[in-house]
């Protein structure tokens, strides 16, 4: 130990600082027991009674392990990190769970709120928002540590809040929602996390139940329940207000019991056009994006429930509500017509294509199997065992704004 | 078919999701007949569609005696 003080607390602090350095790397870093690899090719599958999550890859359609303790995910869906390395996953019972894909382990965890439904994460990585509808509101945490950084009730009236539905993220720190019980749109802008300066579209329709976000991250769709008609807004142009399209597309028929609501993700878009389900019909309706009109609508075989573009949009796949939700049909979309229909197993829950669009990986619930089909032949390519699969999220998520 | 099918609003543990909790305290004060009522024909203007194109009314009955009594986990 040198006899000079002051260049004992100099290398004391060097010590310190070394030691330091050399600990964060390993804990943030490094997997002890995991062979180097990519996380292109990886994804998760719900498991929704269990309460845990299968990590998967799609290059040899393989289940590489499975993580367990993320409580309640009868309602479950995630986003990734920037770097898709780790998945937030947002439980039915407000839990937030960070989940590290290389490690195969749960990084970190927090109960959040009573009853949660979805989230976000926001254009430069950094921060996490969860849609809750128990308390009502959105709460945005750090992506990082998940410590909490913002808390936006969703109050509308005096001492009410509604349940947030479609959270999404938009470009420039905002994240985009909608009040189900208040019919109204929010817009959060984050730009100061710990200040976040909200903008309200009030009535804008009855009852929004979700809603998606385009590729490009210009149009905020809203669909709604309580009426007839989707709510439009441009988050290039907020200033321009909220714009009803697609108004009474029911025709003023009585819509048929809706056993399950629609999920709406910017899946929905192929081309030029949006492919919507329609609420209490046997319909997808097709919206040419640029007038924002319909220019068609398709019969299908039950009401849908999730209607998604293979990546190249030329093919749009649709499942179903009870009790036609054992097929999945397939949509050409230059032909505009179902082109065949798929019996992959009970319950089809979700479907999820590998990032170039080759193949299909559909969950059927009731017969705890996941299903890897080729989109090109419709053969089936593998069977994978999952205790009652929902969700199928792969990490190509990552790179696209409004998944 | 119900923590599954009910439980895609209600939850799977019926705590509650887009629809209200369906525990046996949530429903203490409401009769069977008005929880089978609400199971066939739903609540107009609301998300909770009726059933009765799905279930029977025995089905639907057994459901809400069921409810009262707590599904066993």
């Amino acid at each position: 130990m040198s006899r000079n003080p002051a260049r004992r607390v100099v290398f004391a602090r060097l010590r310190g600082l070394i030691g330091a350095a050399a600990l964060l790397p390993l804990a943030a870093l490094a997997c002890p027991d995991a062979p180097p690899r990519g996380t292109g090719d990886l994804g998760l599958v719900v498991e929704r009674a269990a309460g845990s999550l299968q990590l998967v890859e799609t290059t040899h359609n393989s289940v590489l392990g499975r993580i367990e303790g993320l409580g309640d995910l009868s309602h479950a869906s995630m986003v990734y990190s920037r770097d898709a390395r780790y998945a937030y996953v947002f439980g039915r019972d407000g839990g937030l769970t960070k989940v590290d894909l290389l490690c195969q382990r749960i990084d970190r965890r927090v109960m959040q709120a009573g009853n949660s439904i979805g989230g976000a994460i926001s254009q430069d990585g950094r921060l996490v928002a969860v849609a809750n509808y128990t308390p009502g509101g959105v709460k945005v945490f750090s992506a990082d540590t998940l410590e909490l950084v913002a808390d936006i009730p969703s109050e509308y009236a005096e001492g009410k809040r509604a349940k947030v539905v479609g959270l999404e993220d938009a470009t420039g720190g905002r994240f985009v929602f909608s009040l189900f019980e208040a019919g109204e749109i929010w817009m959060a802008d984050l730009a100061d996390p710990r200040k976040p300066v909200v903008t309200r579209f009030k009535d804008i329709g009855r009852e929004p139940y979700d809603a998606l976000v385009t590729p490009d991250g210009r149009w905020y769709i809203a669909g709604l329940f309580g009426e007839d008609g989707l709510a439009l807004l441009d988050l290039w142009h907020p200033e321009r207000g909220v714009k009803r399209i697609l108004d009474g597309y029911g025709r003023g028929e009585d819509k048929l019991p809706v056993y399950k609501m629609p999920h709406l993700e910017g899946w929905a878009i192929a081309g030029r056009h949006a492919y919507l389900p329609a609420i209490g019909r046997h319909e997808v309706l097709i919206v040419d994006t640029d007038s924002w009109t319909e220019v068609g609508r398709i019969p299908v075989a039950g009401q849908p429930v999730f209607v998604m573009a293979r990546p190249d949009g030329r093919q749009v796949w649709v499942n179903f509500a009870l009790p036609h939700n054992d097929k999945v049909q397939v949509i050409d979309t230059e032909m505009r017509s179902v082109i065949v229909t798929l019996n992959p197993g009970k319950a089809v829950l979700h479907l999820e294509f590998t990032p170039r669009g080759e193949a299909v990986w559909i969950s059927a619930r009731d017969d705890d199997r996941v299903l890897v089909v080729d989109t090109a032949t419709f053969a089936p390519l593998a069977r994978l065992p999952a205790d009652k699969p929902s969700g199928i999220f792969f990490t190509a998520r990552a790179f696209r704004i409004g998944l | 078919m119900v923590r599954h099918d009910c439980g895609s609003c209600h939850g799977l543990t019926l705590a509650g999701g887009l629809g209200p909790p369906l525990s046996v305290r949530a429903l203490a004060d409401k009769p069977v007949e008005y929880i089978e009522a609400m199971i066939l024909r739903g609540r107009p203007g609301t998300a909770m569609p009726g059933w009765k194109g799905l279930l029977s009314d025995d089905e639907a009955r057994w459901i809400a005696q069921e409810l009262k009594r707590g599904f066993a986990r």
